[in-house]
């Protein structure tokens, strides 16, 4: 039971990032209909500027004083970096194809995904990048389940900026917006939406969304490496599908339960096949439900 | 051209900026606390005067400044057209066909080396083809059909001792069936998720040579693969048969090469068989195709089968010339570069395809010291090419518009 709870918590930490960047995925396929594969290099960005800012921190020497503010500002650096490589890529590899066959866009998004991993690792070095280990070292024990406060941090975090995507989608103008770009291009153009500009914005939301999980993620396993944004992004991916593309709710409810898929997977049946078991859900998504368990593009719920 | 360039100079300057943006974390930012610009600066410039050299070129282009260099190239491009059309097409295939014969006379071992190579990934681009470019099916996961072929060549030789011959077709069947397996629950699939899944598909078949211990021997591969082994005729004492190991490249080269022109004049054939043109039609428009009376499950998973029989039997003869076989061929990055090089010399044409491949395998042969940045170059190829050139090098004749495409 004790293995069962610790799963069960090591599957949200998880699940929470791959919610995190199943949402750019499916905001992104609810705007302009096009699988965003270089949004799995967003998230490997994150993580390596996150690692530059951490280290940099740490040499400047302000990391024993004030971890917290460094953290913040980390977080803030790769999200913000990453959002503005994120609308880089749309004006350069997207918007140009918006008129030609959807086969283009992706062949594009593929190109552009091979290009953004070889060029972090002709800048960064292919070897791991070691994330600064001494924070959140502490750890809570309740008798054989144990919560570490990485964990807890990383489950918050993930909470707030869920919640916080959710009110800018569903309470605000721009969020209204970008709901009615998703909708109808055309029509929202008439009413004064300039729907180019929501476009980028739902990409730099999308890509700083993934940067966050990118930090968590380096924060979590220690390191980060040029080409660790290709799997992962293929999860999330998964967990937009099952969600039901396009369905911001049903990214999150996805997300995590890829995760847990993967952890209870991992721990119950088999390791080194963990890897596998989103795949086989992404399939069988596919094959029997594909709209999702949530349904696909249905109301006006879609981003 | 004034006119010409200060239409573009104000995208051209943001672009850039913005680039410099994007590198200087990356380059510039250091763990020992210190902040530098000069390698950021150092790249940046390269970058900006590479990319200033071919917005020139662009520009002139647009403002017909380069008149004195195009009319001339394309005088002479109309000339070689004339003369290439003077021919019939099988003088221009005889001659290639010469040089591709002739070739290891004067190659040396390095260059039929990279030609085996072209080869090869000439057959697997043939294979792709016929999913891709004729029945119009993006497949992401394409080289575990290789990978498949390869293993079953590898493990049925090493564990069991099959000769390659005997393997060479069941290479090709298993690779067939594991076409089919993927293709079948696929095929109610739209064109995005059909990407995906294949992708995982892929993944999947990746993981499990690298996971299952007893057969594959793991990451680790399997060592030890004899090469193809031939009969020949002796005449001395009478008339014998001795068994002969093809170990030599320039004896493997024309194993390859018979490959190459088979899968060649197969693909040609199916193209303009019926199966080709349901394939086209299917690639076209899927609901017409069906109202006009073609099975498309049945052709969409022969499509499938199809392609992976040509994957496997490439596989088979990447095995043997390699002598060892591991995981680590055949990741995602192989489906792409495969991918890459039917975009890039144009889907659904055969010329084309050899040349891409060609491009994409023997010129980073060329300038190896760029060998880091190869496959940087490939992406950027493929987002080029898609924003300029989206038909590739050399288009195919039978290509249409999807209809569904049309409307949105």
């Amino acid at each position: 039971m004790e293995y069962f709870i610790q799963q069960l918590i090591n599957g949200i930490t998880l699940g929470g990032m791959y919610a995190l960047i199943a949402l750019g995925y499916t905001m992104v396929y609810g705007v302009i209909q096009l699988i965003n594969f270089a949004h799995g290099e967003f998230f490997a960005a994150g993580g390596y500027v996150g690692a530059i800012a951490l280290a940099y921190f740490a040499g400047l020497g302000y990391m024993g004083t004030h971890p917290v503010i460094c953290l913040t500002a980390s977080f803030m650096i790769a999200m913000a970096y990453c959002a503005y490589l994120a609308v880089g890529v749309e004006k350069i590899a997207y918007k140009p194809l918006r008129k030609q066959s959807r086969l283009a866009a992706l062949l594009s998004a593929l190109g552009m995904s091979i290009f953004l991993s070889n060029g972090m690792m002709l800048t960064q070095g292919v070897y791991d990048k070691v994330y600064p280990g001494e924070l959140f070292q502490g750890r809570f024990d309740f008798g054989m389940v144990t919560i570490s406060y990485l964990q807890i941090m990383i489950v918050s975090l993930t909470a707030c900026l869920l919640v916080g995507l959710n009110l800018l989608v569903f309470k605000t103008k721009i969020g209204m917006a970008m709901r009615a770009t998703a909708q109808d291009k055309t029509m929202s153009a008439l009413v004064a939406i300039g729907s180019n500009r929501i476009i980028s914005l739902t990409f730099a939301i999308g890509a700083g969304l993934a940067a966050a999980a990118g930090i968590m993620y380096g924060l979590y396993y220690g390191s980060v490496k040029y080409d660790m944004g290709f799997v992962p992004g293929i999860k999330a991916f998964a967990a937009a599908v099952l969600g039901g593309i396009g369905n911001i709710t049903g990214a999150m409810i996805g997300g995590l339960i890829i995760g847990m898929v993967e952890i209870f997977g991992a721990g119950y049946i088999s390791g080194e096949y963990k890897d596998v078991f989103a795949f086989i859900i992404l399939i069988a998504v596919l094959y029997f439900k594909p709209n999702g368990i949530m349904g696909e593009n249905i109301d006006d719920t879609r981003v | 051209m004034i006119q010409e360039f200060k239409k573009v100079w104000k995208q051209y300057t943001i672009g850039m900026l913005w680039l410099l943006g994007l590198l200087w974390p990356l380059l510039g930012i250091h763990p020992d606390g210190t902040i530098t610009f000069q390698k950021t600066v150092t790249v940046w410039s390269y970058i900006l005067a590479g990319t200033f050299v071919c917005l020139m070129i662009y520009v002139m282009k647009a403002g017909d400044s380069l008149k004195f260099i195009s009319n001339p190239v394309s005088r002479v491009a109309g000339n070689i057209k004339k003369v290439s059309t003077a021919f019939p097409t099988w003088v221009w295939i005889s001659v290639t066909l010469v040089f591709a014969l002739i070739y290891p006379l004067f190659a040396g071992r390095y260059g039929t080396d990279v030609a085996i190579n072209v080869l090869l990934y000439i057959c697997l681009g043939l294979g792709l083809n016929v999913v891709v470019g004729l029945a119009g099916m993006l497949d992401l996961g394409y080289i575990a059909f290789y990978g498949v072929g390869a293993y079953t060549y590898a493990v049925l030789n090493v564990t069991y001792g099959l000769a390659f011959w005997v393997c060479l077709p069941l290479s090709a069947l298993t690779a067939c069936i594991a076409g089919c397996i993927v293709g079948y629950p696929t095929l109610r699939m739209r064109g995005d998720y059909l990407a995906i899944v294949t992708l995982g598909f892929g993944e999947i078949i990746r993981i499990i040579l690298n996971n299952w211990m007893t057969l594959t021997n793991g990451p680790n591969g399997i060592l030890g693969i004899k090469p193809i082994g031939i009969f020949l005729p002796i005449f001395e004492n009478g008339f014998t048969f001795e068994h002969f190991w093809v170990k030599k490249l320039q004896f493997f080269y024309y194993f390859a090469l018979a490959l190459v022109i088979v899968a060649v004049i197969a693909v040609q054939r199916l193209n303009f068989s019926r199966v080709g043109r349901a394939w086209e039609s299917i690639r076209e428009d899927e609901t017409a195709a069906e109202l006009m009376g073609v099975n498309t499950f049945i052709y969409k998973l022969l499509a499938y089968a199809m392609g992976a029989v040509f994957a496997g039997i490439a596989g088979a003869f990447f095995a043997a010339r390699m002598k060892f076989v591991s995981p680590e061929s055949f990741t995602f990055l192989e489906s792409a570069m495969v991918l890459c090089m039917v975009v890039l010399g144009g889907m659904g044409s055969i010329p084309g395809i050899i040349l891409g491949v060609i491009a994409l395998i023997a010129l980073p042969e060329i300038f190896r010291e760029f060998q880091s940045y190869r496959m940087l170059i490939f992406g950027a190829t493929m987002i080029i090419m898609m924003l300029f050139r989206p038909a590739g090098l050399i288009p195919a004749k039978r290509m249409g518009t999807r209809s569904e495409e049309k409307e949105g």
